[in-house]
């Protein structure tokens, strides 16, 4: 799908910042020459930088860097995710975030005070939360509930997106998820591991919510998309 | 991860969706999801054909081979089915000895295949009691996005359609670099398919795609093909642990030969 829409786009897009951006391949020569440093995404390789991920490379003054279109979600510090409790154990709950190793949350960092017997009452096996990266081991991720709307998810539904496509959901200081919401009347949290939390009112709302966001998510190269929405949720 | 389970909240949103007769897709819930098939995907093997159905891409291959019949059938060649659920398929699908899916996949495909005489057995006898053909239908998945058995059945009949044994050298051997014309001994008039149906909460749904599968709670896999204008069913498998009614039973075998047409009206254009 997404090399059709590369045929079709013309190769070039240009940034925001009128920076050039096209797509590369891993291994494939971004620029040759000492005057360029690799950033990331990007290594050097004698005298060329070379492309380390499936993305858009972009070139901002000597830095070179590819901006990811595919890939699994790597976990960052201060990330809000949304994720799945997949075992609950003496001292907090194991949760599945979609990414490699495992998150725990600890049962101190849950708002409110909890008894060990009532921890699955709080979060049983199955449910969904949204939380925080709080840090990162060499073993796995530690989260936390403690920030605002943080907490169990109640109501409503998640699906997944690729994690490379959230920083498009959102929108540039959040105008496209403003614009869903304001379409549909949905609720909608988007994690930065892809999984999106969608509530609104009645069914038919929801199911356009999802829809517009995965139109979103599918069209990676294609600038000013928020006024192309606007056209879309006429459309529809 | 290996939990790649469902939401709590997906399962429950997915049922009140089911119940309301809506799905994500815009699809009704006994909808089926259009195919495609392309022949000729692997050059080595003796027929091979690719199902896109959806997002669901499955590839079949047809090897030949020679070889000794079964001690309880010296008059008839052998049918081996396998596959392999290869880790690029999905986040479920794992490296490793196959698991329950991957053992339940070739097993159903091979029931339904042999148990509605699609392939004539005897005629694939070189001689009988010591030498005859082995057919080995492979079937390896390139994306599930559910419905992996049903894509399965269309892509190993078309592979199974489009299948010439091998040239045999002088001393016997098979030459796999050469084919000859001759088609397999197929019944021309059986064409088997499978279609599983799906059931969540009191919903009956047909051809899922990944999150409404992970969020079934039963489902039952019948082989259906059809002789003299006569449709009969070849072999049935329910799978997980929720019972169903006699009356969903009912419904479904009402449904199949309404539904196995219309998977023909489109088959049959790329059988030709």
């Amino acid at each position: 799908m997404i090399e059709n829409e590369i045929n079709e786009e013309n190769e070039q897009i240009e940034s925001s910042e009128g920076n050039k951006r096209w797509v590369v391949v891993p291994g494939e020569i971004i620029v040759s020459g000492e005057d360029f440093l690799p950033g990331e995404g990007a290594r050097r390789e004698g005298d060329n930088v070379i492309a380390d991920r499936f993305g858009l490379a972009e070139v901002a003054g000597r830095m070179i860097k590819v901006i990811p279109l595919s890939g699994a979600y790597i976990p960052r510090r201060g990330n809000v995710v949304i994720g799945r409790v997949v075992d609950v154990t003496f001292n907090g709950w194991l949760v599945d975030t979609d990414s490699a190793g495992s998150a725990f949350l600890p049962i101190a960092e849950s708002p409110r005070f909890l008894n060990r017997n009532e921890m699955d009452q709080y979060l049983g096996i199955g449910d969904v939360l949204s939380a925080k990266i709080w840090s990162i081991k060499g073993r796995g991720i530690d989260l936390t509930l403690k920030g605002r709307g943080l907490g169990k998810l109640e109501g409503g539904f998640i699906f997944r997106i690729n994690a490379s496509r959230v920083p498009r959901i959102i929108g540039r200081e959040g105008s496209m998820i403003t614009l869903i919401k304001e379409k549909t009347g949905c609720n909608i949290t988007v994690g930065q591991n892809g999984w999106v939390w969608v509530k609104g009112d009645d069914l038919d709302s929801e199911i356009k919510a999802r829809k517009a966001i995965e139109f979103v998510a599918d069209k990676v190269l294609i600038e000013g998309l928020t006024d192309k929405m606007e056209v879309w949720f006429q459309e529809n | 991860m290996s939990s790649m389970d469902i939401t709590n909240l997906t399962k429950e949103k997915l049922t009140s969706m089911f119940n309301a007769g809506k799905r994500f897709d815009g699809r009704g819930l006994l909808d089926l999801k259009d195919f495609e098939v392309e022949y000729g995907v692997s050059n080595m093997a003796e027929g091979s054909a690719r199902v896109r159905m959806g997002k669901t891409e499955i590839i079949a291959g047809v090897k030949m081979e020679v070889g000794t019949p079964y001690p309880d059938s010296p008059n008839k060649g052998n049918l081996t089915v396998s596959a392999d659920l290869l880790p690029l398929a999905s986040p479920r699908f794992e490296q490793g000895p196959p698991k329950f899916n991957a053992i339940e996949l070739p097993r159903l495909i091979d029931r339904m295949i042999r148990e509605s005489g699609m392939i004539d057995l005897k005629k694939l006898v070189i001689v009988e009691g010591e030498k005859v053909w082995t057919v080995i239908v492979d079937i390896y998945p390139i994306n599930d996005d559910g419905a992996l058995v049903d894509a399965a059945s269309i892509a190993c009949v078309a592979a199974l359609k489009n299948a010439v044994f091998p040239k045999l050298k002088e001393d016997g051997k098979i030459d796999y670099h050469a084919k000859s014309d001759e088609r397999l001994p197929l019944v021309e008039t059986t064409i088997p398919l499978t279609f599983t149906f799906y059931k969540l909460g009191d919903n009956l749904f047909l051809s899922p795609v990944r999150e409404e599968e992970e969020a079934c709670e039963s489902k039952v896999t019948l082989g259906i093909s059809k002789l003299d204008g006569r449709y009969m069913i070849n072999s049935c498998q329910k799978g997980l642990s929720v019972p169903f009614r006699q009356e969903e039973i009912e419904k479904i075998v009402k449904l199949l030969p309404e539904k196995y047409d219309e998977v023909m009206k489109t088959f049959n254009k790329y059988l030709k």
